[in-house]
């Protein structure tokens, strides 16, 4: 059985090399010559520059060149998912770098922590995408006139097919039945979607019927659309920007370059590309997880309610969630993180408020552990510099210091180290509004001073050291809240969001959309020849139907056997 | 009676193991099947060394099992029927975990283990309805039992899920991903075969006059013809994992304010993907056909693998579902 399908399959070979040479029949596909279904290259000599030039292109749009730039894409993302990168966590490339202070220059000459931006990665898809137009263009031209060539001839002896059926019925009139038999044939595989053509003559009748030209159209509209996305991508992201911001509950943000704390802007946005509205962060929504249960302390159910004011001056009430970003007059806002601002005052020995802000202190670990810098650059004798900690729920370690058991406000406490001295703000060096440079400062409280660190639960004041003033931590919970709530409202909260634009995203969408469509398409749609062929043949006629598949196609023979059984069954009647 | 999530949950652990146990007897019923299938190969006569690998050309059609259809492999059909007994297990304890948790049964990697392999059973189960392919059962019980049996190493309590896995994109985009596994996991097993059996076709032309060697190879179809196979569960994996692509990327975008940032399971997504279009393309290319190609159905797959266990554990990333800190 297995020599016979062997056979079979040599001799179809030999069927296919006749029939389907593209110089005989445009309505094949073209394919790059070392496609399997392509002729056998010719090898031509390099005739001079313009034959090198001609032979390198098409070394260059052949199919094993896809491949292995294909293959090499894939190994060469791999080094980016084992480094930290630049791009994704420039945390983790500082990190790495103290970690290994020696291999990294060598490491990052090979720019392994930028390896999506590398020369080298940067090479392959361009050489891919390369050929992946010089592949597709021909392939286009030549499908837009296949669609409008007429399925070929009839093959002299179908019986050489692989997927061969053969009938007689008797009649009276051969002649007649066969042309008959024929015309019917062609208006059942035309109503299958087939394109048919007659060819009559020598003695028989036969309708030649070609489907599945949509392959082709898909697959050259998944490689297409894969440039889609690849422009949309550079060319849209010249057009993006992204900021981030940290807003405290009852402050406002405005949409304006000045008001970010950090912005990346491609090449293509100018200042007033932002769009002038503003946002108030009303307040922020967070529950936590019981303490004891499962996930004790998850935090959850994020949300940050705010008033957005519109250009046009009009007022509207929403919400920044995770999974739900802010839609904003083409912005997306979205909420990244949040944590809490302690209200603090600072008065002078006369009790004249000198400073008063709600500070935001960045949260360390899941129990909002949370460390922050309070600067007081005037109206005392000396420039003062405070380093704190928050918990919002504070424990004692067995050590003496503190941590906090949960994310909520249940036992607040705000503890601070005090630094005096010139702060390095007045000669206009940037500085970081997180982080105190202690270097030229004097430490009066805490470490080796011998002098306790300020401990403050909300709503204590207590003297600053050598009697330069006070300073108050302030309970901020809303009069008329129930006193059973504790401290749970005492301490205002922020959100750090980021407001991104890209006009790409929507084209990307688009393209990937078309991409999987195309690729179904060309994957699913079979591509197939059929032929029926009625010969009058002395008081009956012979019926032969015959398919020959134009790739894949697993369902070929039993399309046949329908074919057949169907014709015979409208013959019958 | 009202049963509480942990009762539930506990419930659907023994299940679990009740499943590992009938996988574990499938597994050797196919195993013996096997073994069954290489005694009787020696009685039937090898008919491909008479054609000769050369001839072998594009013909999908040639893909009727040998003698495969033969009724007599009584341990294959102990095998199909232990591992839908498991099966029918396996889906009761994911149901009453994700019953249990009140959200889709795939939301850590406990879960993902658990979903993933029942859809694995499934198509490997729904597969047999349109084609004899029972002698992957050993492969892909084996491959169940493992994943599972392992994934009970990672077996958490319920936990309220962290804020950016509370959207539909967790219900699409993780189910997709799994099913592309199932598929790309039959491939995978077909394209084994397919290399132990070309190597078999090769060996037999070169040796034509010596006497046959025992091979349950024998009763399974050609090379080509395996080939031909896996060819069409990878196109079909290719396709859901190209969804999954996608889908990750819309949920990237309302998740973390951007559709792509090269986090290490975005790349790793992506590699398989590229490997996988290589595949494809391989397939068509004069000279990669057969058993090149074969082997990148392989490393797509250990990719795939590598992707769920190893960057899952090891590598950092978002996918951490740290959420908000
Ligand atoms: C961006 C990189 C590329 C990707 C991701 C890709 C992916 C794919 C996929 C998934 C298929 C199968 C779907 C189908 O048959 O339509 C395919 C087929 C095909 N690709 Fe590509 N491709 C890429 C580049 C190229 C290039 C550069 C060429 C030209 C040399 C090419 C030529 C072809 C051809 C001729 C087929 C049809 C294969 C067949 O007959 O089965 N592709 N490609």
């Amino acid at each position: 059985m297995t020599a016979e399908k062997g056979a079979a399959t040599a001799r179809k070979d030999t069927v296919t090399d006749q029939r389907t040479a593209p110089q005989r029949d445009g309505s094949e596909p073209l394919r790059p010559s070392d496609h399997v279904d392509a002729d056998e290259a010719i090898a031509q000599p390099a005739l001079g520059f313009v034959g090198w030039l001609r032979w390198g292109w098409r070394q260059l749009t052949s199919m094993r060149t896809a491949l292995v730039l294909l293959l090499l894409l894939a190994i060469a993302a791999v080094p980016g998912s084992i480094f930290p990168q630049r791009m994704a966590n420039p945390n983790g490339v500082t990190q790495w770098e103290r970690d290994n202070p020696d291999l990294f220059p060598v490491l990052d000459a090979l720019q392994l922590f930028d390896v999506y931006q590398s020369a080298w990665f940067s090479a392959i898809y361009i050489l891919l995408f390369v050929s992946l137009i010089g592949c597709i263009l021909p392939r286009t031209k030549h499908h837009a006139k296949a669609l409008r060539t007429k399925p070929p001839r009839t093959p002299a002896r179908l019986a050489r097919l692989d997927d061969f059926r053969e009938d007689r019925i008797a009649a009276e009139d051969p002649e007649a039945e066969a042309a008959h038999a024929v015309d019917l044939a062609a208006a059942q595989l035309k109503a299958q979607g087939y394109r048919v053509e007659r060819y009559d003559g020598r003695g028989a009748f036969s309708v030649s019927a070609e489907r599945g030209y949509l392959r082709e159209t898909g697959n050259l509209v998944f490689h297409a659309s894969l440039v889609g996305v690849l422009l949309t991508v550079g060319i849209g992201g010249g057009f993006a920007y992204t900021g981030q911001r940290v807003v405290v509950e009852g402050t406002t943000f405005v949409n304006s370059l000045l008001d970010y704390s950090s912005m990346n802007r491609g090449r293509f946005v100018s200042e007033a590309a932002l769009t002038p509205y503003s946002m108030r962060l009303d307040s922020f929504d967070v529950t936590y997880q019981e303490y004891g249960g499962p996930g004790s302390g998850q935090a959850g159910d994020f949300s940050a309610n705010v008033t957005v004011t519109h250009p046009d001056g009009s007022t509207s009430e929403d919400a920044v969630r995770v999974n739900h970003p802010l839609q904003l007059e083409g912005d997306a806002i979205y909420l990244l993180g949040n944590g809490y601002a302690p209200t603090i005052t600072v008065r002078n020995p006369e009790g004249e408020v000198v400073y008063r802000d709600s500070v935001p202190f960045l949260p360390q670990d899941t129990a909002m552990t949370s460390t922050g810098v309070v600067k007081v650059p005037d109206g005392l004798s000396e420039q003062l510099g405070l380093v704190g900690f928050f918990y919002p729920t504070q424990v004692p370690l067995d050590t003496g210091a503190f941590a906090s058991a949960y994310g909520d406000l249940l036992n607040p406490m705000l503890t601070l180290n005090v630094y005096a001295g010139d702060l390095g703000i007045d000669d206009g060096t940037p500085r970081s509004v997180y982080a105190l440079d202690v270097t030229g400062l004097e430490q009066l409280t805490g470490g080796d001073t011998g002098v306790d660190s300020i401990e403050l639960a909300p709503g204590d004041t207590a003297d600053l050291p050598n009697g330069m003033g006070t300073i108050t931590f302030e309970d901020e919970t809303p009069e008329g809240t129930d006193p059973a709530l504790g401290y749970t409202e005492s301490v205002k909260r922020f959100v750090s969001l980021q407001i991104h634009h890209d006009p790409s995203a929507l084209g990307v969408l688009v393209f990937a959309v078309l991409a999987t469509l195309g690729l179904l398409v060309a994957l699913f749609v079979p591509r197939r020849r059929m032929w029926v062929k009625a010969t009058p043949d002395g008081d009956g006629v012979r019926l032969e139907y015959a398919a020959l598949a134009r790739g894949e196609d697993p369902a070929l023979a039993d399309a046949v056997e329908q074919l057949r059984a169907k014709h015979r069954a409208a013959l019958d009647d | 009676m009202q049963l509480d999530p942990v009762t539930m949950d506990s419930f659907s652990v023994v299940l679990v193991w009740t499943a590992i146990s009938l996988y574990v007897l499938a597994f050797i019923a196919y195993a013996v099947d096997l073994a069954n299938r290489s005694q009787a190969s020696l009685a039937a006569k090898d008919a491909r060394q008479l054609v000769g690998v050369g001839a072998r050309a594009a013909s999908p059609a040639a893909s009727e099992p040998v003698v495969a259809a033969a009724p007599r492999y009584v341990w294959g059909r102990i095998g199909t029927s232990l591992t839908w007994l498991g099966f029918v297990f396996h889906l009761g304890a994911t149901l009453l975990r994700g019953l249990a948790a009140g959200r889709v049964p795939w939301s850590n990697m406990y879960e993902f283990a658990m979903t993933g392999t029942l859809l694995m059973t499934a198509v490997y189960l729904g597969v047999l309805f349109w084609k004899d392919l029972r002698f992957l059962g050993s492969f892909m019980t084996g491959l169940v039992t493992v994943l599972l049996g392992s994934s009970s190493l990672f077996y958490v309590q319920i936990t309220p899920l962290m804020d950016p896995l509370k959207s539909v994109w967790l219900v699409i985009h993780v189910f997709v991903a799994s099913l592309a596994t199932a598929f790309l996991a039959l491939a995978f097993a077909l394209s084994v075969l397919q290399l132990l059996q070309a190597r078999r076709e090769r060996m037999a032309v070169e040796a034509a006059e010596a006497p046959a060697r025992r091979s349950m190879l024998r009763t399974i179809p050609s090379a080509e013809a395996l080939e031909g196979l896996a060819y069409r569960f990878a196109i079909i994996g290719f396709i859901f994992w190209t969804f999954t692509l996608i889908a990750g990327a819309i949920w990237a975008n309302d998740a973390w304010g951007r559709y792509w940032g090269f986090d290490t399971k975005e790349v790793w997504t992506f590699i398989i993907w590229v490997l996988y279009a290589g595949y494809i393309h391989a397939r068509a290319t004069r000279g990669w056909r057969g058993t090149r190609s074969a082997w990148l159905s392989i490393v797509g797959f250990v990719a795939v693998i590598f992707n769920f266990t190893i960057v899952n554990m090891f590598f950092e990333g978002l996918h951490a579902y740290s959420g908000l800190s």
